[in-house]
């Protein structure tokens, strides 16, 4: 039923924005070229130099291609999100509240970036590419890491794109300072954090669990780290929704309309 | 020339009360800047000899790519105008007696002005007072530190030029969000937003330079710490003059066909 009446949204979002064609296709090209730009960063950096803090070429390209499927999966249909600060300002969410449906289901429906799709194509081109290029023995416990990165890290980003728009409900503002947790953890996350120091790899263990789906994984894929324990972190990083999910729903509870 | 003087005067001090998002921004844009110089920092470690700039160099571009970041970045554009583009408001501006190219050039510079000036200091007082490689270094000398100013007004020019001439298309597109997001992605990458352009393999980055592109953020941030020779300087801001006095030039010929030609929007 919601699935039913989620479709029903997007196909409406999508007739919408087919009302402007040619910007449709500039921006489906923008946002390819926009994470395209930052393989191009890759590649040029690592044209001068051959491994950063004994990473190679192919073992970043990797995990930068992890990374951007796990982030272009969760902004599909979670940026719905970015919106919401403008929602509860202008109290469209009480029109939210009044219907008797899942409040985040509507949300969600409310803005469906087909655009993305260019930065969607682009990630899964990049992540067979990165596949294909790096040298690994490919196990059945590997495969199922993959896998395993790919659901953690969607969870994750869903879960602080949640955040954001709970954080809406007590500022009214959207907080510029949360793109440094989304955008910016794609834009830096395209090296395995290892890179980035000690402290900030316990910051990313412990507090925003990046490096659950994405340094420790990466370790065991690459051969570097042999306990079977490291499959399953990713996994654990799904966790992180639940704090998330009481946050926004304590801001629900305690919401006042500020619309007129 | 006073009423876009007014213009200007109007859009700074509405700017400056933005003092709230600034904070948020200076703390979102030093969270940048601390990720971008541990990534150059980890590459310097494995290999500084392939660096192409001194690493203190590097420090101090990042870092006042970040105290600037609003003069430079091209996806900060005015959505008012892109609105009133859309929703046909723009009929009134239309009927006013001045030129809508003069008006949007100085409400854009007026903007990005006063959003530079709420967040740079912060970020620059912070900065330099980080211990040892981390920190931004002072300027090489005094004649490259006004070079540097000069610079860095004139890349300010440049990129507002050229961010009117997209305003100006979206006359014709009407719906702003491809062209803004094409030209955005084409500007941060030659303009040295993701990496230094010495960061370039040699041949690319002497065809780069030439690019308009390249007279936005990298002249300035440069020359501040002396990672050009005389000689480099003085042609950069040569194009610099070049690549203004052309942008400007083509954005007023096509602001004037696309308001011959102008279908106003909404009702």
């Amino acid at each position: 039923m919601s699935l039913k009446l989620y479709m029903h949204y997007i196909s409406i979002n999508i007739r919408s924005v087919m009302q402007y064609k040619t910007s449709f296709l500039f921006t489906a090209i923008g946002q390819f070229l926009i994470s395209f730009q930052v393989f191009l960063g890759i590649f040029f950096m690592f044209q001068r130099f051959s491994n950063v803090k004994g990473f190679t070429y192919s073992e970043v390209l990797l995990c930068f291609s992890i990374m951007l499927l796990e982030f272009s999966i969760a902004e599909m249909y979670a940026r719905g999100f970015d919106q919401f600060s403008g929602m509860v300002r202008q109290g469209t969410f009480d029109r939210i509240l009044v219907r008797p449906q899942n409040e985040i289901l509507q949300v969600l429906g409310s803005k469906f970036e087909l655009t993305r799709i260019g930065r969607m194509l682009q990630a899964i081109i990049m992540f067979i590419y990165g596949i294909s290029k790096s040298e690994i023995n490919w196990t059945v416990s590997k495969i199922f890491t993959v896998f395993f990165m790919l659901i953690g890290g969607t969870a994750l980003f869903t879960g602080l794109f949640l955040i954001y728009a709970a954080l809406c409900f007590f500022t009214l503002e959207g907080l510029e300072f949360m793109n440094v947790f989304t955008d910016g953890a794609k834009e830096y996350g395209k090296y395995p954090i290892g890179i980035y120091g000690k402290r900030m790899l316990q910051f990313t263990t412990f507090v925003i669990p990046y490096a659950l789906v994405q340094y420790y994984p990466l370790l065991y894929l690459l051969g570097r780290k042999t306990n079977i324990f490291y499959v399953f972190l990713p996994l654990l990083a799904t966790l992180f929704l639940i704090p998330c999910y009481l946050l926004w729903k304590w801001g629900v509870y305690r919401y006042q309309s500020s619309g007129s | 020339m006073q009423k876009y003087l007014s213009f200007f005067r109007l859009r700074f001090s509405m700017g400056v009360q933005y003092r709230t998002a600034a904070f948020a921004g200076v703390i979102t844009q030093f969270a940048w800047g601390a990720m971008g110089i541990l990534v150059y920092w980890a590459f310097y470690e494995v290999d500084s000899n392939a660096f192409p700039m001194t690493f203190s160099a590097v420090v101090s571009y990042i870092w006042m790519q970040q105290a600037f970041l609003a003069f430079f970045t091209v996806w900060m554009m005015e959505n008012e105008i892109f609105d009133s583009i859309m929703n046909g408001n723009i009929s009134y501006e239309l009927c006013r007696p001045i030129h809508i190219y003069d008006m949007w050039f100085s409400r854009t510079i007026a903007n990005r002005l006063s959003s530079a000036i709420l967040r740079c200091f912060p970020i620059l007082v912070v900065a330099s007072f980080l211990p040892k490689p981390f920190g931004l270094q002072p300027p090489t000398s005094l004649i490259h530190f006004i070079l540097f100013l000069l610079t860095l007004l004139l890349g300010l020019a440049v990129t507002v030029s050229f961010c009117i001439l997209i305003y100006s298309l979206t006359f014709f597109t009407i719906s702003p969000a491809g062209l803004k997001i094409l030209f955005t992605s084409i500007v941060e990458f030659f303009s040295g937003a993701i990496i230094p352009l010495p960061f370039f393999p040699e041949k690319i980055q002497k065809i780069m330079e030439l690019l308009p592109f390249a007279s936005m953020q990298n002249v300035a941030l440069r020359i501040y710490s002396a990672d050009m020779t005389n000689r480099q300087m003085f042609s950069a801001i040569a194009l610099q003059i070049f690549w203004l006095i052309t942008l400007i030039s083509c954005g007023k010929k096509l602001c004037s066909i696309a308001e011959k030609k102008v279908s106003i929007q909404g009702g």
